[in-house]
């Protein structure tokens, strides 16, 4: 820690009998008690150690111990899994590392098909998301302020509500003899209400439903930020409003675009809520893969080595993600 | 007036948005004064009425599952609270010290860290605790509590460090220049400029606590049934009325609470506006 310059002393004291005294003992004295305490007080270390400590129990180690038991093998006791190491004598450690789980999960079609049908889920409802959220927040981030504030708090409010609620909402919306079909018929566009429930898109619509305040607000900041002056050269140099926003504004607003888009896509993977109220039975994703294996099954081992999985597949996702945050917040500055 | 006119694309996408958004939830309001059993077909000569929401308040079961989400929620929102705002201070305030990456890696990973992986892990890190050390005995509201401050002090810490990172930390630097005590510093300054963060970090934790049904799934014993819960494994089996009146009342509650907090927001803010120009008024 490079020592600070010492403040400058009163001028009184360097104007008295004992001035080049004090004048050395400025220069060259201890560090400053203010400076000792602004960098090094004891109190600094506890502040750091809570919530240090509290996330490497509660966060950190959890997934050490989802891998250690994703290598274990199931069994009929609780907990339902069998110790990875023994000590079968004083010395002697019998190490069980079992990468059945693994295999089964690459030999059971099952498990495959969830994970690139949830993959698609998600990317599917990720662009539908973008699609929707893009000019909203455009139009939000063109707005007079005072209006601003008020879209956006629109945009907010709902996702203050209950989550599960609201995905509830469209079971009332999207069954046979619900909302939307009761009014297309009334209005005689059908005869016969159409089947959304239990369908891909009804999956879609819960998914884009509940996250698009997720990607509307990383947008919208990234827009807010514009220079506007920017389009209006481009208009001036003879770009029509289509081109201008393809090589100008498109461009500019790609950080906003990846952070909205892995804040939909990251969670949507493993959602289970969604897919369990709105989907199919038929086509299970992945997050109700892992929470049967757990639930019904009993059979932790391999709900483990799913959850492994999965975070494997989200890894580079999640990472890019930090790497934007981390940004984000520094630039905030 | 041609970069004017273009803007009713993305206006309409605006107003498109917002009914998607609203729709649902309207719906769901309008159908609780419903007196049909089948909740989507309105049943006119008898409507509105209010008996779900009798139903409601005579259903032991929901109302003592929210009374028990309310209190898991409270004590979750001040645990987050306290542990996000130190997270945060320590990464806004406390520069590069060993280990820094690991702390801001370990604030934002739960932000979309899927919910079962979650729910997941901390179970089977109650399990190993219980069989290691004995505890936690049995899994109730204290797992639920742990769990969800896990998952939920990350956004306050995201909230609490983008509010400092707004302020440079002169004030701080002045207030120790002139002796103050790091401690004092923080709940004489620090605190004070951080408020409003601090009050939306709780509300946002106690709402994503009130939320949760997926991770209280995994950390919560039998004895343990949390409303969301409940309001999950009756919506499986198919709509039911009272969940619209249930509904209703908690969306009631949310917006009265937004709008109150949006104006004393804004008020809070303006003042210290004002205060800053009187400020920089006094030291011409």
């Amino acid at each position: 820690m490079p020592r600070l310059p010492l403040p400058m002393p009163s001028h009184r004291l360097l104007a008295g009998r004992l001035g080049p005294w004090w004048q050395l003992f400025f220069r060259y004295g201890p560090p400053r008690w203010t400076h000792y305490m602004r960098h090094n007080w004891a109190g600094k270390r506890l502040v750091i150690a809570v919530p240090y400590l509290w996330l490497l129990l509660f966060f950190l180690i959890p997934f050490i111990i989802v891998f250690k038991i994703s290598f274990s093998e199931v069994r009929l006791a609780m907990p339902p899994y069998a110790p990875l190491w023994q000590f079968v004598t004083e010395k002697a450690v019998d190490v069980r590392l079992n990468f059945g789980n693994y295999l089964f999960l690459l030999t059971d079609s099952l498990y495959i098909s969830s994970y690139l049908y949830s993959l698609k889920v998600a990317a599917i409802s990720t662009l539908c998301c973008l699609l929707l959220a893009y000019p909203m927040a455009y139009a939000i981030a063109r707005s007079s302020p005072a209006t601003r504030n008020l879209y956006l708090m629109l945009i907010i409010l709902p996702f203050w509500t209950s989550f599960l609620l609201r995905v509830y909402a469209w079971i009332g919306l999207l069954k046979n003899n619900g909302v939307i079909n009761n009014f297309l018929m009334w209005a005689g566009i059908i005869d016969t209400p159409i089947t959304m429930m239990q369908t891909d898109f009804a999956v879609f619509i819960g998914i884009v439903y509940s996250y698009l305040p997720f990607m509307i607000l990383p947008l919208y900041s990234n827009l807010e930020k514009h220079d506007y002056t920017l389009l209006e050269a481009a208009a001036d140099l003879g770009a029509n409003p289509i081109v201008s926003f393809l090589r100008v504004t498109l461009p500019l607003s790609i950080p906003g675009i990846v952070a909205g888009s892995l804040l939909v896509f990251i969670p949507a993977v493993g959602e289970y809520v969604i897919p369990s109220l709105l989907g199919s039975s038929d086509q299970l994703m992945i997050g109700r893969v892992l929470s049967d294996e757990f639930f019904a099954n009993r059979d932790w081992p391999v709900a483990s080595a799913v959850a492994i999985a999965m975070l494997l597949f989200l890894m580079i996702p999640i990472m890019v993600f930090q790497r934007y945050q981390a940004r984000e917040l520094a630039g905030a500055k | 007036m041609r970069l004017r006119n273009r803007h009713w694309f993305s206006k309409t996408g605006l107003w498109v948005g917002l009914a998607f958004l609203y729709i649902p939830i309207i719906s769901m309001i309008v159908f609780s004064f419903n007196n049909s059993r089948l909740v989507t077909v309105w049943d006119a000569p008898n409507s509105p009425t209010l008996k779900w929401y009798g139903e409601l308040f005579s259903n032991d079961q929901i109302l003592n599952a929210a009374w028990l989400s309310i209190r898991i929620a409270a004590m979750t929102a001040t645990g987050a609270v306290i542990l996000g705002t130190l997270a945060g201070l320590v990464l806004a305030r406390f520069g590069p010290f060993r280990g820094r990456a690991l702390l801001s890696g370990m604030t934002t990973a739960p932000l979309v860290m899927p919910e079962v992986i979650t729910g997941l892990s901390l179970l089977l890190l109650f399990v190993a605790l219980q069989q290691l050390i004995g505890w936690p005995a049995s899994r109730d509201i204290t797992t639920i509590t742990i769990a969800h401050i896990t998952f939920s002090m990350a956004y306050v810490t995201i909230v609490v460090q983008s509010r400092l990172a707004g302020f440079d930390n002169s004030l701080e630097e002045a207030a120790l220049d002139l002796g103050a005590k790091p401690p004092k510093v923080f709940f004489r300054i620090t605190l004070p400029l951080i408020v409003p963060a601090i009050l939306s970090g709780w509300l946002l934790a106690f709402t994503l606590s009130w939320d949760d049904v997926v991770v209280s799934q995994f950390v919560a014993g039998p004895g343990s049934t949390t409303l969301p819960m409940v309001i999950f494994s009756k919506v499986r089996l198919g709509v039911s009325p009272d969940v619209n009146a249930l509904a209703t009342i908690m969306v009631l509650i949310v917006a009265m609470g937004v709008v109150t907090s949006a104006i004393w927001m804004r008020r809070q803010e303006r003042r210290r506006v004002r205060e800053m120009q009187m400020a920089a008024a006094a030291n011409k």
